[in-house]
C-alpha cells in the first residue's frame, strides 16, 4: 500500500495534472470528508486542497426553486385563514393550532433521528402537515387530540413510509381519521356559535342539515341570503380553519398563481359536488338541491385547494389530477347524501389517494410523436 | 387547453456579456490537439506519424466508415504526438498532435475557387465529405451523411436551426450578424444538394437583429426566416421541427423520414467556405464566456486549440473555475481539466464560479409534477429518474419510454428536490444498451 503510494506520488511533482487527479478522486456529491474513491459518474477532481473542478453530468444550470419554498409558501398562503380562525374561535383555537404544528415539527426530527436519516424539519413540510391537520379538528378540543393526530400525521403515515415523497395517505388526513375513530364525541363536539338569526347553536350547518334536514339549516341562519353569507365569510360552526370560505379560496389564488397547485384540481372538485348536490341533494326532486351551501358548507374549499392538490399523494399529470378530483367530488356527495357522516371531504381524499397510483400507471402525459404524421 | 399547455424552460439567458462582441480571430496557436474522435460515428484513422511535417488543410485522419469524419491539420508545423490525449467528451481519445512553426502555410491544391451553381449534387456531397464537416450545433453528426437521406425519404423542407437557446452562447448570433453572406450561400448550396426549394431559419425572438440582417440578406432566394419564441430547448431539433411546421417526427425515427432536413447555421458556413473556395473545417467560432472568465468573447478558434490557451485569449481567469463546460450550460459536458482541445462541436466554452457551480444535495421526488411540465417530448422524467435510481431499466424502456429523452435538461433544472433526473436517466440507457436492448 505504502510502495503504490509512493510510486503514485513520485512523479507528481513532476506531472502534477496528470497524477493529482488519479490519486484525488473525490465523490462530487460526497457530503462531508470525502474518502478517495473512484466514483463511475460524479467526481471531484483536486487539483490542489482548495482549487478543485466540479465534474457533474448536464443541466449545470438550476431553478432557484425547492422544496422548502413551495412548503413555506403554502403555509404562507393559510395564515389569512389561522388568523381568522383565532379572531372567529379564539385563544382555544391558537393553542389547537400551535400544539398540532410544533408537535409535528418535534415528531418529524424525533422520527428522523431516531432512523438516522437527516433531520428536515426546516423544509417546512413538517409544519403543514401539523397545520392542515389542526385545522381540521374542533376548536374545543383537549390539547392531547391534535398532538396525538400529529404523531400519526408524522410518525405513521409520513415515515414509516418512507418520509417526504413516499407516504401513499395525505397523512393530515390520516392523523384526523385516525383520532375520528379514537375519540368520536370529541371528533363531534363543537362551540357555541350565536348565528345571525339569534340563534345559539353548538352543531355544523352540515350536522344540522343531516339530522334536521335542510330548512332547519335556513331557519338557523335567518334566511337564504344570510346563510351564504355567514359560509362565505366563516361566522359559523366548524373545524378551526375550514369556516373561512373567502381566505381560504384567495390562498387558493394564490398558490395557482404560483403555479404551486394546478387550478384543475378545486375546479373540478367543487365543480362536481356542486353539480352532483344540485341534482341530488334536493328535498323536492332531481334537480332541486342547493350547491352553494354544498359547496361552502364543511370542509370542501380547504380539502379541495390543499389536500386534493398535495403533491406527494395525488395523480402527477394533469388528467390523472382531474380523474382524482372528480372521484373526491363523487365520493364526498356519496358521504353527504347517501352515508352516515355528515362531512365527507377527508374520507373522499383517502379513498382517492388509494387509487392514485393506478391512476399514475394508466394516464400518462402525451408523447411527442405520438400524434399522426404531417 | 387541459393537455400540455406548454413545454421547456426560461432561464436566465446570461447573452448579454458576449452577443454585441464581434468575433475575434486568435491567435495562432502553438501546438494543436486534434482527435481523431470529433463526430458520431467511427474514429478516423491517422495518415501521419510521430515527425511528419504538415500544412494547414492537410488531411491527417481519414474517416474510412460509412458514418464518420475526416480531420485536417489546422496549422502547419510538426506532428510530435499521435497518443492519446483528453478529450471533452470521452474523457481520453487518440490525437494527433501538431507544433506550429509559425508560418500557418496552407497545403498545396487546398484552395480553389468553384462556381457551386454548376456542381452536382453528388460532387457537393463529396467535398463536404471531404471537408470533414460535421453538425456544428453539437451533436456532430457528418453532414455529409446527413445530406444523403435515405432513399424512401423524399425532403421538402429544410430547416436552418439558429435557435442558439442554450444560456451564455452567442456564437451562432455573431455568425449570423457578421458571416451572413457566406450563411446564405451555404443554405443555397444545401438547396441544392437536396433539390429543395423550401428553406426556412429558425432564429429565436431575443436575436431580433439577427432575424433582420438574415431576412434582409435573404431577399430574392426563398429562403424564409422565422422568429420563434425564446424558450429552452426551442433549438432541440424535434422542438424546432415542431414550432415551424407543427409536425412531430415519429418516436424512434429521424427528421428525414417526414421530409425535413435541419442543419445547424455553423454548419451552412463551413459548407460554404468548403465548396466555394476548398477550405476543410479547420475552425469555428466559439463563445468563451461565464463568471469566471475575465473577458467574455466569441473567437474563431482553430480545431485543436487547448480550452486554456483559448481562455487566455479572453484575458484568463478572474478566479479559479469550479467548474469548465464544453458546449452550452444545459447540454454540455463539464471537463476535468482545461488542456482539452476544443473539438469540431464545441460551440462555447464556459468557466462557471463557485457561486454558479453551486449545487444543492438532491431529496426524494415530491411528485410536484414540475419535471412532466417542463419535458419537450411529453415524457414522465420524475418515473424515469425513479427507475434510473432502482435500475429498473426494462420498464423504463418499454413503458416510460426512456430512449425517447433527449436530455435537454429541463427536467432536472425546475426540480424543486433537486433531483439529478437527467443523469438517472444516463445511466439507465447506459444500462439499457449494454444489456443490447433497443
Amino acid at each position: 500500500m505504502s510502495d503504490d503510494f509512493q510510486k503514485e506520488a513520485a512523479p507528481n511533482e513532476t506531472e502534477p495534472k496528470e497524477t493529482v487527479k488519479k490519486e484525488a478522486v473525490k465523490k462530487a456529491a460526497a457530503k462531508k470528508e470525502a474518502v478517495p474513491k473512484e466514483d463511475e459518474t460524479k467526481e471531484v477532481v483536486q487539483e490542489e486542497a482548495k482549487d478543485y473542478m466540479i465534474v457533474s453530468s448536464s443541466p449545470h444550470l438550476f431553478d432557484d426553486n425547492s422544496i422548502s419554498k413551495i412548503m413555506w409558501t403554502v403555509n404562507l398562503t393559510l395564515l389569512p385563514a389561522v388568523l381568522f380562525s383565532i379572531y372567529h374561535f379564539g385563544a382555544q383555537a391558537l393553542i389547537t393550532l400551535l400544539a398540532g404544528s410544533l408537535s409535528a415539527v418535534a415528531f418529524e426530527a424525533a422520527a428522523q433521528k431516531i432512523m438516522k436519516r437527516p433531520i428536515t424539519i426546516s423544509d417546512g413540510s413538517a409544519f403543514l402537515c401539523g397545520l392542515l391537520l389542526a385545522m381540521c379538528l374542533p376548536p374545543g378540543v383537549p390539547i392531547f387530540v391534535p398532538i396525538v393526530g400529529s404523531f400519526i400525521a408524522i410518525v405513521v403515515a409520513k415515515h414509516s413510509m418512507g418520509g417526504l415523497g413516499y407516504n401513499i395517505f395525505n397523512p393530515a388526513h390520516i392523523g384526523r381519521a385516525a383520532l375520528m375513530v379514537s375519540w368520536p364525541v370529541l371528533m363531534t363536539s363543537w362551540t357555541s356559535i350565536t348565528t345571525t338569526a339569534d340563534v345559539t347553536t353548538s352543531a355544523t350547518p352540515l350536522n344540522i342539515l343531516k339530522l334536521q334536514g335542510y330548512d332547519a339549516v335556513v331557519n338557523t341562519f335567518g334566511s337564504q341570503t344570510e346563510l351564504y353569507k355567514a359560509l362565505f365569510l366563516g361566522l359559523r360552526n366548524g373545524s378551526i380553519g375550514e369556516t373561512c370560505v373567502v381566505l381560504l379560496v384567495l390562498g387558493g389564488l394564490f398558490l395557482i398563481y404560483k403555479r404551486i397547485i394546478d387550478w384543475v384540481v378545486p375546479v373540478t372538485m367543487i365543480g362536481t359536488v356542486g353539480i352532483l348536490t344540485w341534482m341530488f341533494g334536493g328535498t323536492h326532486g332531481f334537480m332541486s338541491g342547493d350547491p352553494i351551501f354544498h359547496v361552502m358548507a364543511g370542509g370542501l374549499i380547504i380539502g379541495a385547494f390543499f389536500m386534493a392538490t398535495d403533491m406527494v399523494t395525488t395523480p402527477i399529470t394533469r388528467k390523472g389530477k382531474i380523474v382524482f378530483a372528480a372521484g373526491a367530488g363523487i365520493i364526498t356527495v356519496l358521504i353527504r347524501l347517501v352515508g352516515g357522516y355528515p362531512e365527507g371531504v377527508c374520507y373522499s381524499i383517502l379513498l382517492m389517494n388509494c387509487v392514485t397510483p393506478l391512476i399514475d400507471r394508466y394516464i400518462q402525459p402525451t408523447l411527442y410523436g405520438k400524434g399522426e404524421i404531417g | 387547453m387541459l393537455g400540455k399547455i406548454k413545454w421547456g424552460i426560461h432561464p436566465n439567458t446570461h447573452k448579454s456579456p458576449t452577443e454585441s462582441k464581434a468575433i475575434e480571430v486568435n491567435e495562432l496557436p502553438g501546438k494543436v490537439i486534434l482527435p481523431v474522435q470529433q463526430h458520431i460515428g467511427a474514429p478516423a484513422v491517422p495518415i501521419v506519424k510521430k515527425g511528419d511535417l504538415v500544412k494547414k488543410g492537410q488531411l491527417i485522419a481519414e474517416g474510412k466508415a460509412l458514418v464518420s469524419s475526416n480531420v485536417h491539420a489546422t496549422i502547419s508545423g510538426k506532428v510530435v504526438e499521435v497518443s492519446d490525449q483528453p478529450h471533452p467528451v470521452q474523457g481520453k481519445c487518440q490525437a494527433i498532435t501538431i507544433e506550429s512553426d509559425g508560418l500557418d502555410e496552407w497545403a498545396e491544391g487546398i484552395l480553389t475557387e468553384r462556381d457551386w451553381q454548376k456542381l452536382a449534387p453528388a460532387e457537393i456531397v463529396e467535398i463536404i465529405k471531404d471537408a470533414g464537416i460535421v453538425g456544428l450545433g453539437g451533436a456532430t453528426f457528418p453532414t455529409h451523411v446527413k445530406l444523403t437521406p435515405p432513399a424512401d425519404c423524399s425532403i421538402d423542407t429544410l430547416l436552418i436551426n439558429a435557435a442558439e437557446c442554450e444560456p451564455y452562447l452567442t456564437a451562432d448570433h455573431r455568425t449570423m450578424l457578421e458571416y451572413t453572406e457566406r450563411v446564405i450561400t451555404g443554405i443555397q448550396i444545401i438547396r441544392q444538394v437536396l433539390g429543395v426549394r423550401n428553406a426556412i431559419i429558425g432564429i429565436e425572438d431575443n436575436k431580433m437583429d439577427a432575424v433582420k440582417v438574415m431576412s434582409q440578406a435573404a431577399a430574392g432566394t426563398g429562403i424564409k426566416v422565422a422568429a420563434v419564441p425564446t424558450r429552452y430547448p426551442q433549438g432541440a431539433e424535434k422542438t424546432l421541427i415542431k414550432t415551424l411546421l407543427g409536425r412531430e417526427v415519429p418516436s424512434g425515427k429521424i427528421p428525414p423520414s417526414i421530409g425535413i432536413v435541419v442543419q445547424n447555421v455553423g454548419t451552412a458556413v463551413a459548407i460554404c467556405d468548403a465548396v466555394v473556395s476548398g477550405v476543410p473545417l479547420i475552425e469555428r467560432v466559439v463563445t468563451v464566456s461565464g463568471g469566471a472568465i475575465k473577458e467574455p468573447k466569441n473567437l474563431l478558434l482553430r480545431i485543436g486549440t487547448t480550452f486554456a490557451a483559448a481562455i487566455e485569449q479572453c484575458g484568463g481567469l478572474v478566479s479559479p473555475p469550479k467548474k469548465i463546460i464544453m458546449g452550452g450550460p444545459l447540454m454540455g459536458m463539464a471537463q476535468y481539466t482545461a488542456d482539452v482541445p476544443v473539438i469540431k462541436g464545441a460551440s462555447g466554452i464556459l468557466a462557471f464560479t463557485a457561486e454558479e457551480a453551486k449545487d444543492a444535495p438532491e431529496s426524494p421526488c415530491i411528485r410536484c409534477g414540475s419535471c412532466l411540465e417542463a419535458c419537450p417530448m411529453g415524457l414522465n422524467p420524475s418515473m424515469l429518474s425513479i427507475l434510473g435510481e432502482r435500475s429498473f431499466v426494462e420498464e423504463a424502456v418499454n413503458q416510460y419510454h426512456l430512449l425517447d429523452c433527449m436530455e435537454c435538461g429541463c427536467c432536472t433544472y425546475v426540480c424543486p428536490a433537486k433531483r439529478k433526473i437527467i443523469h438517472y436517466i444516463r445511466y439507465s440507457k447506459k444500462m439499457s444498451a449494454q444489456k443490447g436492448g433497443k
